[in-house]
């Protein structure tokens, strides 16, 4: 396991070195020139100039992208172009919002899609089965944007219970009004990403009530919960587990939509406004700590899978 | 299928009320009585436009104006929401006899924010951060040639001009007062306005507290601050619930209704100084043709688009000038709608049948909606418009400074800015050489009264020849909670003087 770990964290890091020369290539490639972003309508071809100079979009390629690595080598990220602001410190502030909202979406999806997708499972030829079936096709259909406007409009407008969006100034130090803030915008995600996992863990499920050791445990005396619990949730788990880590990392940067309509400041809408003002420190910095976040994620469900089924762990001795 | 969506909605209400308790964290203040105004009440102001910095000659768009003008920084001439330039940090000036020297006397007992006071010497270093080589400033190029600004005592900045330019003071209201000794502002301030900068979070809110040592009239509410959205819709509902007092300027006109039918709020139609433009490169065929020009002009139908567009609000101004510029005229009789006009003048212009042409369409809004507006127009008299959608980038460098288009749609937001049809070289490429005689002669004129009238001329003429067929104005739409009074209506130039807002 030691050995799996240590080869799993470098390919973790070569991936991370390949993506940031890739995602830097693809920015300049993208039409359009930073320095047009920075002037309005009426400035001089001097004031471009000055502009491109000023941000360093003059120099050669190779030149900018050994700046970068340089920087981020000592974990800055560089300034925007924009504000000339550093970007670490507002990635981190932005964090402070989008990795809360992440999991306890996560959290809270979990916790409605494993028992509501058993259930479904085990009541699959029933009334209940079915609906939730449908239930959750239809949450899959229905935008989060969509839902998150219903919420709005049913506990901010008129039972005046939550705010409509925003995040206290403060932030988290007051924490009571960063969690009001936050309630909304996790119970839109979390039902959102609970629809999708709810028909995974079902399918999950069914495949191993069909399964011939589970059929033999019942047969041998075990009840229906017994069998499942010592020998079936492992084996639905893992499946679900890599579903998972899929979800958890397209919730991290998916969350845009849901930041706008609440007004949140998270990570999403500093990646949309760095894209509109072709920030490239900005995007460059946004895209590196999302790669890097994504193939933690990977990583540990991964580790998670080995973790819950011991025959992930031996590596061609048996089938 | 019905059942399911209410089984749906039952479960989402569950889940959410139950978060809700575990959140709850005291209710929010009650309501204090109406028309008492609280000095300390902080105003809270919604609104879609966050600068990108805090500094405006370095790029800091239209937010760092509305928040900081007259707020934060103060110029030495202030422009008022109705369009009058008035004295602030100056008290007055003098202007030599051939018209090429100012001398501007300072206010008495005015401080910075970090406690210096204002001399000369920052005044002086205020107008060459503006020209400097790495400014970003849209005025750059505006402002007039400066020769040499000479600072005879604490109290006196003297500035000679290379040429004569009535709008120079007018042009100073740009120009914030910095300290000279504050090194780059675009993270922070130092200015002489009545608030200063608390804190700014980026992506949410940036707050003002009120600056104790202020030489004029304190303001009349506690602070204020600015949250900033980017979804029209969310800023809306946070007018709704309360989170915020005021929107300083409306952008969805479907949620108008909404707030003109409650008593608890105002909705404001005020003038802007935005003007949508279909600008033609009248450099290229056809649109090298007056009579072609006129013809699209008449064929478009303004009013209609208007009206679909912004509902009751808005104006149509027939030509670049705003009403709160001083040489407005009604010119929107000069290419009326008319379709067999127009028809006549493409037969004249030896376009019997039509022609085709591309028109270079921002992707934003209102502009990919308006372009289908003109298309349809425009397909009543036999012209084809093919719709190109380009970002507003690739319109800066395709259309603006390549000035490979033929047509395009563009919103021009500053007031003044009919001046730019003097100068042939613009992306629009409107050459008469009388009107570039009449805005060089305007803006050398002795008299703000001599001024006018040539101005006055030019937009006459710009009208007749149909440079550009200006769509409609803006509204400017400030939508407030009946709690507040004192706030700016006509947001020139993106201003929002927040200072004289009561609020109870």
């Amino acid at each position: 396991m030691t050995r799996y770990l240590v080869r799993r964290a470098a390919l973790l890091a070569g991936t991370l070195v390949l993506a940031s020369v890739v995602l830097f290539l693809l920015l300049r490639l993208l039409p359009g020139d930073p320095a047009n972003a920075l002037l309005s309508v009426g400035a001089t071809p001097d004031q471009v100039a000055a502009a491109r100079h000023q941000i360093g979009t003059d120099r050669p390629l190779p030149a900018q992208f050994v700046h970068w690595i340089g920087q981020l080598a000592t974990l800055h990220f560089g300034n925007s172009f924009v504000s000339s602001l550093p970007v670490g410190p507002e990635i981190v502030s932005r964090l402070s919002v989008t990795v809360p909202l992440t999991l306890a979406a996560f959290v809270l999806a979990v916790v409605i899609a494993v028992p509501v997708g058993f259930l479904a499972a085990h009541k699959s030829h029933t009334w209940y089965g079915g609906l939730v079936g449908v239930v959750s096709q239809l949450g899959i259909a229905v935008p989060a944007f969509w839902l998150g406007l219903i919420l709005v409009w049913i506990f901010a407008l008129r039972l005046r219970t939550l705010p409509a969006g925003g995040f206290p100034p403060d932030g988290w130090s007051t924490p009571g009004d960063a969690i009001r803030a936050l309630i909304l915008p996790v119970v839109t995600v979390a039902l959102v990403m609970a629809a999708s996992l709810i028909r995974y863990v079902r399918s999950a499920t069914l495949d191993v009530l069909g399964s011939d050791h589970l059929r033999t445990a019942r047969a041998l005396g075990s009840s229906f919960l017994g069998a499942m619990w010592r020998h079936g949730l492992r084996n639905a788990a893992v499946p679900v587990v890599s579903v998972l880590g899929i979800e958890l990392a397209t919730t991290f940067l998916g969350a845009v939509v849901i930041e706008s309509v609440f007004a949140l400041p998270g990570l999403g809408s500093m990646l949309v406004r760095g894209i509109a003002q072709h920030d490239y420190p900005v995007i460059q910095g946004v895209l590196f700590v999302s790669t890097f976040a994504v193939l933690v994620v990977g990583f540990l469900s991964d580790v998670a899978q080995r973790l819950i089924d011991p025959r992930l762990r031996v590596s061609g001795a048996r089938r | 299928m019905k059942k399911q969506r209410i089984a749906l909605l039952g479960a989402t209400l569950a889940a959410a009320v139950a978060l809700a308790a575990c959140g709850s964290s005291g209710g929010s203040s009650a309501g204090t009585p109406a028309n008492a105004a609280d000095a300390n009440a902080v105003v809270q102001v919604g609104s879609l436009y966050e600068p990108q910095n805090l500094d405006n000659t370095g790029g800091g768009g239209q937010g760092v104006t509305e928040a900081f003008n007259g707020n934060v920084y103060e110029g030495l001439y202030r422009l008022t929401d109705d369009g009058k330039v008035e004295p602030l940090l100056a008290t007055g000036n003098t202007v030599s006899a051939d018209g090429l020297t100012y001398t501007f006397t300072l206010r008495d007992g005015v401080k910075f924010h970090s406690g210096k006071a204002l001399t000369s010497a920052d005044v002086k270093y205020s107008i060459e951060k503006v020209l400097a080589p790495d400014s970003k400033s849209a005025r750059k190029s505006s402002f007039p040639e400066i020769k040499q600004i000479t600072t005879p005592d604490p109290k006196t900045v003297t500035v000679t001009l290379a040429t004569r330019s009535i709008s120079f003071v007018y042009n100073l209201s740009y120009v914030w007062i910095i300290n000279d000794q504050s090194g780059s502002i675009a993270s922070k301030e130092d200015g002489t306005g009545p608030y200063q900068l608390d804190s700014w979070k980026r992506g949410s809110t940036l707050t003002l507290k009120k600056f104790a040592d202020y030489w004029g009239t304190p303001a009349t509410n506690g602070g204020v601050v600015f949250h900033y959205f980017t979804d029209g819709s969310a800023l809306d509902n946070a007018l709704l619930t309360n989170a915020v007092d005021v929107v300083t300027s409306e952008q969805n006109p479907d949620a108008l209704p909404q707030f003109s039918d409650n008593p608890a709020y105002k909705v404001n139609d005020g003038k802007s100084t935005t003007k949508l433009l279909l600008a033609f490169n009248d450099r290229v065929a056809p649109f090298n043709n007056t009579q072609v020009r006129k013809a699209i002009s008449s064929a478009i139908d303004n009013k209609k688009l208007l009206q679909s567009i912004w509902g009751d609000h808005g104006t149509l101004i027939g030509s670049m000038v705003p009403p709160t510029d001083p040489w407005y005229t009604d010119l929107t009789g000069v290419n009326p709608y008319n379709v067999d006009t127009a028809k006549q003048l493409l037969t004249q212009a030896g376009y019997p049948n039509g022609f085709s042409f591309t028109l270079d369409t921002p992707n934003y809004d209102p502009h990919p909606t308006v372009a289908t507006f003109v298309k349809s127009e425009l397909a009543k008299v036999g012209i084809t418009v093919n719709i190109n959608v380009i970002t507003s980038d690739q319109w800066y460098t395709k259309v603006y400074q390549n000035k490979d288009f033929q047509a395009t749609l563009q919103e021009h937001v500053n007031d003044r800015d009919i001046v730019w049809y003097g100068d042939p070289t613009f992306y629009w490429g409107y050459n008469n050489p009388q009107v570039t005689d009449w805005v060089k002669q305007a803006e050398q004129a002795p008299t703000e009264e001599q001024q006018t009238e040539l101005l006055k001329k030019v937009n006459q003429q710009i009208a007749q020849d149909a440079a550009s067929d200006w769509l409609y104005l803006y509204p400017q739409i400030v939508v407030a909670s009946t709690k507040i009074s004192g706030y700016p209506v006509n947001g020139l130039n993106s201003q929002f003087f927040a200072y004289g807002i009561k609020k109870g």
